[in-house]
């Protein structure tokens, strides 16, 4: 009997969790589905939009110019490790562009973004919801993802790409001085490799990839905002989970794009 | 006139709302009483649209809420004005915008006319000179009276007052009584409010409603809700923690665990 008891509980989380997987994929779904019918709804609000253009880019320019720069010289330095016994330092550059145009500067700079702002927009729709501003606002005439998803929407699809491109150009920047200040490749050189081997193809592979990601990290965070509820903890735990499924949903679509444009459009 | 029909919510399996029928009278002021988590606030939700319900209408002047699309709804909202238990000023906002925040979303109005009718939906209130102001500078009893700024300022037909008294201290509490009579006199609304604060329920109803269990199991005005033989009406009414309603709960026992 108690065996029995076991492998039932043990289905019944199972299908519990499925069912709770089926409910999430469903309500982001359907968020994504409402977005889209009320972004071409007048009013355009401008002036949230630039707010929250400022505050999702202006505002991250030193942390992604931080990590991004970083990046460029850590992979210079680690591929000259490899590259030195070859004596082929030279490629180096190229190395450093092509990783960050194509990966690495859209990933990074997604998971900056999810993790800086993905998270501050959970909290405060979070908080909205349990302190029941969101009910007010309806009971307003205002349909909250009309007010408050599709600014947030819009400034992140369109500055998810610009902070990619300058992080892209930060990251090769950081592998420029490295591997002219460091290991001796001369500037014209460096220059040369970076910018020769380097197709338009592989930038815009990677702002595509940072559109999407866009998307992802605006409604991940908004939906577990406007679906948190149990108070500053319930808040506090949205966030968490925010952070988390916009990183998790960023790299399975970032394996999933690489390999489409890998097969795809070579 | 809200003419509410055999409303029924259940969430997760418990049934909240048990097929629970009110009328509302136009002009009035109604307030259900009842304790704490027993749905109130639910069928208030219910009233203006921000729940549906499982089955069940909801009439308002002759048209179903339940059955309204999202612009239908919009516009009966306009219409109405609520409060709301923690007040639900929008954080990132001045003053100034939370009161004015429907003239400036869904009117034409210059600048001047909001002006004008911010500063009079304030002084409706008792309050001036604070336009600029955070809601988080201000204390619960003036979050509680901009609140009720905010849901007048556009002149609503229908007042629905969630807790208007509950989490600030007495005396602020009948300040907020006085408001709701005065601004049910000169704006000559029908209000919804629902409240456990017996003081504040005798103060400002034309009419009384208990819900217990799901429905609506009294109805009556504040006199005769006062000298009700009902045993579940009267336990609630004077507070009393032996009873019909606390059958089989052991408050000793609590108290001592």
């Amino acid at each position: 009997m108690k065996g029995k008891g076991s492998v039932r509980r043990f289905l019944e989380m199972i299908g519990n969790r499925f069912i709770d997987f089926i409910r999430y994929a469903g309500g982001i779904s359907i968020l994504m589905g409402q977005t889209l019918f009320w972004i071409p709804m007048p009013p355009f609000r401008r002036r949230q939009v630039f707010e929250q253009m400022a505050k999702i880019g202006v505002d991250s320019l030193p942390i992604v110019f931080l990590i991004s720069m970083f990046t460029g010289m850590v992979l210079a330095l680690q591929s000259a490790y490899q590259m030195q016994r070859f004596s082929a330092e030279m490629y180096i550059a190229s190395l450093v562009a092509f990783s960050m145009t194509r990966e690495l500067g859209p990933v990074l700079t997604a998971l900056i973004v999810a993790g800086r702002i993905g998270a501050s927009i959970t909290a405060e729709l979070g908080t909205m919801k349990v302190t029941e501003q969101i009910d007010a606002m309806e009971t307003l005439a205002t349909n909250p993802i009309k007010y408050l998803v599709v600014p947030r929407f819009f400034a992140l699809i369109v500055m998810l790409p610009f902070l990619t491109i300058y992080s892209d150009i930060v990251g090769v920047l950081g592998g420029y001085l490295i591997g002219v200040y460091k290991l001796g490749i001369s500037h014209a050189m460096y220059m040369k490799n970076t910018w020769q081997p380097l197709k338009y193809k592989d930038v815009f592979t990677g702002l595509i990839k940072s559109f999407f990601f866009g998307v992802i990290i605006c409604i991940v965070a908004c939906y577990e905002g406007m679906t948190a509820e149990g108070g500053a903890e319930g808040v506090g735990r949205a966030t968490t989970r925010s952070v988390v499924v916009s990183f998790i949903l960023i790299i399975a679509s970032d394996c999933f794009f690489t390999a489409l444009f890998y097969f795809v459009a070579r | 006139m809200i003419e509410i029909i055999n409303l029924c919510k259940s969430f997760d399996g418990h049934k909240v709302l048990d097929n629970l029928n009110l009328t509302i009278n136009s002009g009035e002021t109604t307030v259900i009483i009842g304790r704490s988590g027993c749905g109130k606030s639910v069928l208030l939700k219910h009233i203006i649209g921000l729940m549906r319900p499982d089955c069940g209408q909801v009439i308002i002047d002759g048209r179903d809420v339940t059955k309204m699309d999202e612009k239908e709804l919009s516009a009966l909202r306009l219409k109405f004005g609520m409060l709301f238990q923690g007040a639900a000023l929008f954080d990132s906002m001045s003053i100034y915008e939370n009161v004015g925040f429907n003239l400036i979303e869904h009117t034409n109005a210059g600048k001047a006319e909001i002006d004008r009718a911010v500063k009079e939906s304030l002084a409706l209130v008792g309050l001036k000179g604070i336009e600029e102001k955070k809601p988080a500078e201000l204390s619960g009893g003036m979050k509680k009276r901009v609140g009720l700024a905010r849901a007048i300022c556009m002149r609503p037909h229908i007042m629905l007052y969630d807790e208007p008294t509950t989490g600030i201290d007495p005396i602020m509490g009948d300040a907020i009584n006085d408001l709701i009579v005065e601004l049910h006199n000169k704006l000559k609304v029908t209000a919804v409010a629902v409240t456990h604060d017996m003081t504040s329920a005798y103060k400002i109803a034309d009419r009384i409603a208990m819900m217990y269990n799901g429905k609506i199991i009294a109805r009556g005005t504040p006199d005769e809700i006062k000298n009700t033989k009902d045993p579940v009406v009267r336990q609630f009414i004077t507070g009393a923690s032996k009873g019909p309603i606390t059958e089989g709960i052991d408050f000793e026992h609590l108290l001592n665990a």
